[in-house]
């Protein structure tokens, strides 16, 4: 973990003005988050809808601006260095989107699709023809595929082309968004594997969205929990997963269903709706749904840090819910 | 009694490629009372079953042989469309994954709630006052005001809600949930499962919940049915199937489930191969092609097995697999 950061965010804020024409109000959809993530590495958001997950991932591959802070890959400032600028740098790093099937053209092979990086980044005198059973090789798929169109593909045959799409250039980062949703569980392991596979063979680092916690828990070296915009808790993915420290952290492991009839639920229900960004809480913004909140929590904003919460909960230890929650 | 009652339940669909057959021999119950839980993956026939039970099969399905009796008289695949018509709603009424399908969203949420009570005598204001009722049951606050909203100034896990309360306004018999917790985020998906039980208790109706996900099945269901190509290969309590599963789909399924390992790895478990195609149906086990245990005994026809209590496979090593299993 001594190596230079692939990808440095810093204190990122994404806002949308909201209102009418003249309505100077904005909402914050990320709301200042700093993480870095270093060649080889796979890093994991994690949040509900709403969280801001996807847009701090588009903020980062440059399709969303951001209204503060600062992006760095691979030594260069990459926030607000517009389309033209930011076009070769998306060769070194690339985004497989959420939806498999409606991210590929249906009017083009699978074939075209897997080398359409090249005719838009230019192929240096490859043959595309070439490079599309290669790629169609590396993800697992057979080479009479190029042939198909996407209607013709499964759902993880899908996510295959979207994988190999995303390696075509031979990147130093991916940023998946959501790789496994939406797919059976015999094929999610197929599409988790080939993804951890191809990042140890090609030396890859990634950025991981999901909302599914058990995927987290197989494939990130470190996670991020998101809340409202902002992160509440950041560390090595074995141990947050062996002791939260943040109340929203343990109750979202706590809510993830097991297949096991006899387990016993140590579960920790969350009060209420999560709050809407036009009308953020004060203090800590966890504190209207937190089953441990105490005055403080309303008052005063957690301090910065890997655990935002002033009261973080003891590995091991999980106090009783408080009856006087402000 | 069961309120619904599956038997030999064959359907096939009629297409240019020849004649698919989308389920097999179907066969289980759905008890007075129970959750029934009906897990498999894509192409499953999931999907189809429900459409048979709802009498929603495209025109060029068709249900070939077996019952689907609906509370012990009503055989559900040889109503007419009118009879049919009767039952939907009042009798068996069904929740989907996406809440807005079931929500019109240029209509308020108590218009909604009213309309559907279209054959109540009752006066208008009972009706709106019933809408409140059960929108309190489902646990929307300020369920009064609520009626004059509209679905889209309602959070996705809201929406839901008052879907389920529309579902179950009319106390059905009968409830079909179609992946009703799918859409939703975790901490969302387990409160809409505990309410599920909830008001399943307090209304006192069976239901039929279809899942693939193994974790939410094993917390609310009573029974469970595996199925797989159309054909159910395992079927029992929760319990039973989860904690002893006969056949290799089940366990190769719940092998997959990335809940099931408790220790970090790098290389998930996955089933290799696909869903065979249903045109041309293997005459064996249906599972073989891609099953680890496969022997020279799946290429005939499978018949499913009594095991312990309520439990049947339908693999020809489950019995000698199962010690307390009876001989067919």
């Amino acid at each position: 973990m001594t190596a230079a950061p692939i990808l440095s965010v810093d204190d990122v804020q994404v806002a949308f003005p909201v209102g009418g024409l003249l309505a100077r109000d904005a909402i914050l959809g990320v709301a200042g988050v700093s993480f870095e993530v270093r060649p080889g590495e796979t890093f994991a958001l994690v949040g509900e809808s709403g969280s801001g997950k996807t847009t701090l991932a588009r903020a980062i591959n440059g399709l969303q601006d951001i209204s503060q802070g600062a992006i760095t890959f691979e030594g260069v400032r990459i926030d607000g260095l517009g389309r033209a600028r930011m076009k070769p740098l998306r060769r070194r790093m690339s985004m497989m989107f959420q939806d498999p099937v409606g991210s590929l053209s249906p009017r083009m092979t699978v074939g075209d699709l897997v080398t359409e990086p090249f005719r838009i980044h230019g192929h240096g005198g490859r043959n595309l023809r070439d490079e599309a059973v290669r790629l169609l090789n590396l993800v697992g798929l057979p080479a009479d595929f190029a042939g198909r169109y996407p209607h013709q593909l499964s759902g993880g045959q899908a996510r295959r082309v979207g994988v190999a799409r995303a390696i075509a250039l031979d990147p130093a980062l991916i940023i998946a968004d959501e790789p496994t949703a939406g797919l059976d569980v015999s094929v999610q392991g197929e599409v988790l594997n080939l993804l951890n596979e191809l990042r140890e063979r090609l030396g890859l680092a990634m950025v991981i969205i999901t909302h599914n916690l058990h995927v987290v828990h197989h494939v990130a070296d470190r996670m991020a929990v998101m809340y409202l915009g902002r992160f509440v808790e950041v560390g090595e993915t074995g141990t947050v997963f062996a002791a939260p420290r943040h109340p929203y952290t343990a109750a979202l492991l706590s809510a993830n269903p097991e297949p096991d009839p006899d387990r016993a639920r140590d579960r920790i229900t969350l009060p209420a709706e999560v709050p809407s960004l036009m009308s953020r809480p004060s203090g800590c913004e966890f504190h209207t749904r937190c089953p441990w909140a105490q005055a403080k929590c309303a008052a005063m904003p957690p301090p910065a840090g890997d655990v935002s919460c002033h009261f973080p909960l003891s590995p091991g230890a999980r106090p009783p819910p408080r009856e006087d929650r402000p | 009694m069961s309120t619904l009652s599956i038997s030999g339940l064959n359907v096939h669909f009629s297409t240019e490629a020849g004649s698919l057959h989308a389920l097999k021999d179907v066969t289980f119950d759905v008890p007075e009372r129970r959750i029934v839980g009906i897990v498999g993956e894509s192409g499953c026939g999931k999907s189809t079953l429900i459409n048979a039970i709802l009498g929603l099969l495209s025109d060029n399905g068709e249900v070939r042989s077996g019952q689907i009796l609906f509370e012990g008289d009503q055989d559900l695949a040889r109503l007419s469309r009118g009879q049919m018509q009767d039952l939907r709603g009042p009798r068996i009424a069904t929740v989907f994954q996406d809440p807005m399908g079931a929500l019109n969203p240029v209509l308020s949420v108590g218009r909604q709630m009213i309309n559907i009570q279209y054959r109540s005598p009752q006066s208008r204001a009972a009706k709106a006052a019933r809408a409140v009722e059960m929108l309190k049951l489902v646990r929307i606050p300020d369920a009064e005001s609520a009626l004059g909203r509209y679905p889209h100034q309602f959070s996705g896990g809201m929406k839901q809600r008052i879907a389920i309360a529309m579902a179950l306004m009319m106390e059905p018999a009968l409830l079909i949930a179609d992946e009703p917790t799918t859409a939703l985020d975790a901490t969302l998906e387990v409160t809409t499962i505990e309410l599920l039980k909830d008001l399943q208790a307090t209304i006192g109706c069976s239901v039929m919940f279809i899942s693939h996900h193994l974790g939410v099945i094993a917390e609310l269901c009573d029974d469970v049915v595996v199925m797989y190509a159309g054909e159910v290969v395992e079927r029992g309590t929760v319990r039973d199937v989860f904690r002893a599963p006969a056949h290799p789909y089940t366990r190769r399924l719940l092998e997959c489930d990335p809940a099931r390992q408790s220790r970090r790895t790098r290389v998930l478990p996955t089933i290799p191969g696909e869903i065979p195609d249903l045109r041309q149906r293997p005459r064996g086990c249906v599972f073989a092609p891609r099953c680890l245990e496969r022997h020279a005994g799946c290429d005939t026809p499978q018949v499913e097995h009594a095991l312990a209590g309520d439990h049947r496979a339908r693999c020809n090593l489950a019995p000698a697999r199962s010690p307390a299993a009876v001989p067919p």
